[in-house]
């Protein structure tokens, strides 16, 4: 008896040990569902070059990650927005301080089904359309077919980024709500009379699409977001950093990972995802937070 | 210390507790066991009502009962309206249940009464083998099979809407409704078919006039079972009815359902403020909603056998 009582607290505690250790070795990134795909690659390049480092990503949302770095319980936010003043002092109240870096930019597409004749608008009509305002192609210069609304879910970063830079306002109450980049992609795919928006990652090389160009007003050129140039100049209307948010200066693996994502190789890697590298200011920008 | 009472010697020497005491302790380990999942539910009726009253400082009740519009994170302003939702739930809910449970009787009626017995060996672990099917795994094939199939036949756009849900939880729901229906259709006393028959009943008849009325408790019980599991479902929903907020407006358009709403909000939600709070109210809205049902199914169970007797 006693010798099977010991010899379970033994394996009681070597479980416990080697699971304390797991957990204080890896690292944990969570949030923005846009950068999930991106900060995973990145993460097993970083890993094959630095053997004993060890990264977990998972997705959830901008929103979602943000909470999660408020309750101590992840090391990197994702976040495709940034974060609202309310969640920075809310941090702060948790004992976190919040600190953003700059690790690539996104001309956030909007995106059609290719039966769909419409290949550009503007962002007033872009606006128009997801407010629900405008409810058929036709009052846009197309078919005579009602539009259908593919947009993310409120613990979206995309979602807010959308609204707050696009609409202004607030989205049609019939908008789908989907669960992911993805799922805006395969819905919009099937459906002729749809429309939506995703991270410009997500339809690099993706078929059955259209993306459209957009003007930021009606007498403006209407430039794509697959044009790196155009959307780091600001032409291309929607383009946006995506940011990663951190507790505090950046120490110990967290900055190693930061350096490595914004460095050379780093930087590679986003363009091969589709995003586009960090311009100049973000660099400085950068810089002062301590990289 | 613990480890040498229990050593053998020294309990054959000296007990360390009375026979009584000991059949006192274990008397009170049993009914421990028998009250925990009372105390569970309680403690869970607790935690969710008390929840929800802060929410209720910011939200007028009313509001919140029979608002046409939910946006608690509007750009403009906060709507805490529910009524869309419980439209949607009930809708859904109502769909799967109008396919399952015709289909679900009648395939108890047929494992039971038609099918050879090597055919209901093989049939009826296949139908509980359903139920074992993740329901993220259904929600799928609710995105790439079930709703370019209604979009086509409804000549709809896309089918993302009430009814690619209300199929998709019928599957679910049908495991349970074949499974107990069988079960209840089979412990119908032989004496029942054997006196129906012997009347000059066909055997469809039989089935249908004796045998399922005979059975009916078991059948409402496995329908209410099967009920409860599509009101609660969220993964199938959130994945396949498109989820939007507005007020549904018919069976091939976007519902989203009260169990989608708290998946997708609880997230993101900043911890102890009215939205949080608001969806701890959603979510004390559709425990009062599933009490109720096994409620009513309760009451039901029982007149039905009291007339039976």
């Amino acid at each position: 008896m006693r010798k099977t009582l010991s010899v379970m607290a033994v394996a009681f505690g070597l479980l416990w040990a080697s699971s304390a250790q797991a957990g204080q070795g890896m690292l944990q990134i969570k949030g923005s569902d846009t950068l999930i795909n991106l900060v995973q690659k990145l993460a097993e390049s970083f890993m094959e070059e630095n053997p004993g480092e060890y990264i977990a990503v998972t997705g959830g949302g901008s929103g979602t990650g943000i909470a999660a770095l408020m309750n101590g319980k992840c090391d990197i936010a994702n976040a495709s927005r940034l974060m609202k003043a309310k969640e920075v002092a809310q941090a702060s109240d948790q004992g976190i301080n919040a600190k953003r870096v700059v690790i690539a930019m996104d001309g956030l597409s909007v995106i059609t089904n290719p039966n769909n004749p419409i290949a550009q608008l503007t962002i007033d009509q872009i606006g128009q359309i997801f407010r629900g305002e405008v409810t058929n192609w036709s009052e846009v210069g197309g078919d005579n077919v009602s539009i259908t609304l593919y947009g993310r879910q409120s613990n979206s970063g995309t979602f807010v980024f959308f609204r707050d830079a696009v609409l202004k306002g607030d989205y049609s109450q019939k908008m789908n709500r989907m669960n992911g980049n993805a799922q805006i992609v395969e819905g919009v795919k099937q459906d002729i009379s749809s429309i939506g928006y995703v991270g410009v990652g997500y339809v690099k090389d993706a078929t059955g699409l259209t993306i459209l160009r957009v003007a930021a007003n009606a007498n403006g050129d209407y430039a794509s977001p697959l044009n790196s140039d155009d959307v780091k100049s600001g032409k291309y209307p929607i383009s946006r950093p995506l940011n990663q948010y951190i507790n505090g200066s950046p120490t110990g693996a967290v900055k190693k990972f930061l350096e490595y994502e914004l460095g050379y190789t780093g930087q590679k890697v986003v363009e091969e995802e589709g995003f586009f590298p960090i311009p100049a200011e973000y660099e400085e920008f950068n810089t002062k937070a301590g990289l | 210390m613990s480890i040498q009472i229990l050593s053998p010697r020294i309990t054959v020497v000296k007990p360390w507790i009375s026979l009584a005491v000991k059949e006192k302790l274990i008397h009170g380990f049993f009914f421990l066991n028998g009250i925990l999942s009372v105390i569970v539910l309680l403690g869970i009726f607790a935690l969710l009502v008390f929840t929800s009253i802060p929410a209720f400082q910011e939200i007028n009740v009313g509001s919140f009962l029979f608002g046409l519009e939910w946006n608690p994170t509007s750009y403009v302003k906060e709507q805490y309206g529910i009524i869309p939702m419980l439209v949607s739930t009930f809708m859904v809910t109502l769909g799967a249940l109008v396919i399952a449970v015709p289909l679900g009787i009648g395939t108890a009626a047929y494992l039971s009464d038609v099918a050879s017995p090597r055919v209901r060996e093989i049939a009826k672990p296949i139908v509980e083998i359903l139920a074992g099917i993740p329901s993220v795994v259904i929600g799928f094939l609710g995105i790439v099979l079930v709703g370019p199939i209604l979009a086509k036949v409804f000549g709809t756009h896309n089918g993302l809407n009430a009814l690619n849900g209300s199929v998709l939880l019928a599957v679910m729901a049908l495991p349970t409704i074949v499974s107990i229906s069988e079960d209840a259709i089979s412990n119908v006393p032989k004496s029942y078919d054997q006196a129906s028959l012997a009347l000059g009943a066909s055997k469809w008849q039989t089935v249908i006039k004796v045998k399922i009325p005979a059975a009916l408790s078991g059948i409402i019980a496995a329908c209410m079972l099967g009920m409860g599991r599509a009101v609660g479902e969220t993964m199938t929903v959130l994945m396949a009815t498109g989820c939007a907020p507005a007020m549904p407006e018919s069976f091939l358009g976007p519902v989203r359902t009260l169990t989608s709403s708290i998946a997708i909000e609880l997230g993101e939600v900043a911890y102890n403020t009215t939205h949080y709070y608001a969806l701890f109210a959603l979510g004390l809205v559709l425990f009062i909603m599933t009490f109720l049902v096994n409620m009513t199914s309760d009451i039901i169970l029982h007149k039905y056998e009291k007339v039976n007797r």
